[in-house]
């Protein structure tokens, strides 16, 4: 049989799931251990005991100092930060791209500019915004917002482009304005596709949200990973490495399953 | 007195010329199928009626008056694909048109109101067959549905104009057998005048009223896009139906009676 007509199933696609993550830990934990059997002050691969002891130091004691549990703070500060920033994001990239792409006098000026927009290096432009916005939230929202904004804006642009003109008519035929076209024909058929985008962009959004914490911060995930740099704390940067992409993983599959609770047309229909 | 009047119209798209000197004058209540070979300009006459384009020369008046310049209610479509929209179920796509037209802020009712569009809608489904799929979407949906739930679509506003661009291409014979008892039974229902695209001569025969033929009679095999097509051939057909039809289109009253025979 050819290699192309042979699907994984049941256990053995378990098994094939699992395969590449186990090889990972294993290839990690046998490394850490020659390193420390080595020489048993070795920083660079820590073992699960020095990472869970470092775990326990930052999620469940207090911080003598501040009082304060740092791995609770930082993850607080900085989803905060990552929410406001894709939630601005996502209004801003709908609303432009939904005018430019519907609404052709609109479009004429917006898409060039949109184009030219995503062109600019977002991290270029993280001096700019501290001098614009000051050191606080609000310059490290804003990298976010500029970051992503015309990713979406350009995305479902094409998207609302790309809604057969049939459908504009027969809603013109049905007493559409453009207003109530837009609200009642463009607008939902654009939702579904602004949460994948919203998938699609979320690492780029951690990207910059990370390095504005490094830069500039006082708390934060990307803030802690930086500061515990310079004692060369691995056991700290491994595990919030992790929990950043488990936070990242679970926001990708809490927008997957909003996207199919509420757009069941979009995901093949059945309810 | 005629409720659609051509006067020598042209359309160009640059250097091609795809329609040429057409003039047609059809009577309300007439149904009208356009044949002719692919390419040759009938879903561009079609788009001209809906509205959709301009002209480049010549006028089309509907009911005295210059066609708007952009489609409106007094006009519903058919067409082959994408006419119905994927992100609201059978009901939804029904009752649209009645929000659409009693709310320009919001394009939607609420309460009272949403309950009696919904009925009405429902009720039409239920006409065309559709009345246990209102909670399906589209993409559940057989061609063949899709394309009755269009129609019921288009009917809801009550339109004066109906315009199909090959409704039934994508059917098997059956189904669109079907299709073409139902159309011509809402056709002696409610008040329209039909302008239908098809490639099927048969289905052409057997459902107008007029068949239109179009074609190019000028040729330059040096430049095929020089000349356009015209309505050759205005065929009447069916002339049993096209006499009731015309009674119909009489002031109501004295033949109110008629309606309920059909
Ligand atoms: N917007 C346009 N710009 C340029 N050419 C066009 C445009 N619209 C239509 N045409 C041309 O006009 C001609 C007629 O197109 P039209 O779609 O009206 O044909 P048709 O008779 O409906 O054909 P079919 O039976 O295949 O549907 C085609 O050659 C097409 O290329
Ligand atoms: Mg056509």
């Amino acid at each position: 049989m050819r290699l192309i007509n042979r699907h994984p199933d049941g256990p053995g696609r378990l098994l094939l799931v699992v395969l590449p993550f186990a090889l990972l830990l294993c290839a990690y934990l046998y490394g850490s251990a020659a390193r420390l059997a080595d020489n048993p002050n070795d920083k660079l691969l820590p073992s699960t005991a020095q990472m869970a002891e470092a775990v326990k130091r930052m999620a469940f004691e207090q911080d003598l100092r501040t009082g304060e549990r740092p791995l609770w703070q930082d993850t607080a500060a900085s989803l905060r930060r990552l929410g406001m920033g894709l939630a601005i994001a996502a209004v801003a990239g709908l609303s432009l791209g939904l005018l430019a792409g519907t609404v052709p006098l609109l479009g004429a000026p917006l898409s060039p500019l949109l184009t030219v927009l995503s062109m600019v290096p977002p991290l270029a432009m993280l001096p700019v915004l501290f001098i614009v916005f000051g050191l606080g939230e609000l310059s490290k929202v804003m990298l976010i917002v500029i970051g992503i904004t015309p990713i979406l804006a350009r995305d479902l642009e094409q998207q609302a482009r790309d809604i057969p003109r049939e459908l504009l008519v027969k809603a013109q035929t049905l007493g559409a304005s453009t207003w109530t076209l837009i609200l009642r024909v463009v607008l939902p058929q654009l939702l579904p596709r602004l949460l994948v985008d919203l998938r699609l962009v979320l690492g780029s959004a951690w990207l910059f949200l990370i390095a504005a914490e490094a830069i500039a911060s006082t708390d934060g995930l990307g803030y802690r990973i930086f500061l515990v740099r310079r004692y060369l704390a691995m056991d700290v940067i491994l595990p919030y490495v992790g929990w950043i992409t488990a936070l990242a993983w679970a926001m990708d599959w809490a927008l997957r399953q909003v996207g199919r609770r509420a757009f069941p047309w979009y995901h093949g229909g059945n309810r | 007195m005629s409720l659609i009047d051509v006067h020598n119209l042209w359309q160009r798209y640059g250097e091609h010329t795809v329609l040429e000197q057409v003039n047609l004058s059809v009577a309300e209540g007439e149904f009208c199928v356009l044949v002719g070979a692919s390419g040759c300009g009938k879903s561009t006459f079609l788009r001209l009626l809906l509205g959709q384009e301009r002209p480049s020369q010549g006028h089309i008046m509907l009911g005295g008056q210059p066609l708007p310049g952009e489609p409106d209610p007094g006009r519903g479509v058919v067409f082959q694909r994408y006419s119905v929209f994927p992100h609201l179920n059978v009901l939804d796509n029904v009752t649209l048109g009645l929000e659409l037209q009693a709310s320009h802020w919001w394009g939607r009712l609420l309460g009272a109101a949403r309950r009696r569009a919904a009925d009405q809608a429902a009720a039409l489904l239920e006409r065309v067959g559709l009345g246990q799929a209102l909670a399906k979407y589209p993409s559940q949906l057989s061609g063949g549905m899709q394309q009755r739930l269009a129609i019921a679509q288009a009917l809801v506003m009550k339109p004066r104009v109906l315009l199909l661009d090959e409704p039934f291409g994508a059917l098997d014979p059956g189904t669109r057998k079907d299709m073409h008892v139902l159309l011509l039974e809402l056709w002696r229902e409610h008040p329209l005048t039909v302008f239908m695209v098809t490639h099927d001569l048969n289905e052409g025969f057997s459902l107008a009223t007029r068949l239109l033929v179009f074609d190019k009679t000028r040729h330059d095999p040096h430049a095929p896009h020089a000349y356009g097509a015209r309505v050759t051939y205005d065929i009447p057909l069916n002339s049993e139906r096209r006499a009731f039809q015309a009674a119909l289109a009489q002031p109501p009253g004295e033949l109110a009676g008629c309606v309920h025979i059909a």
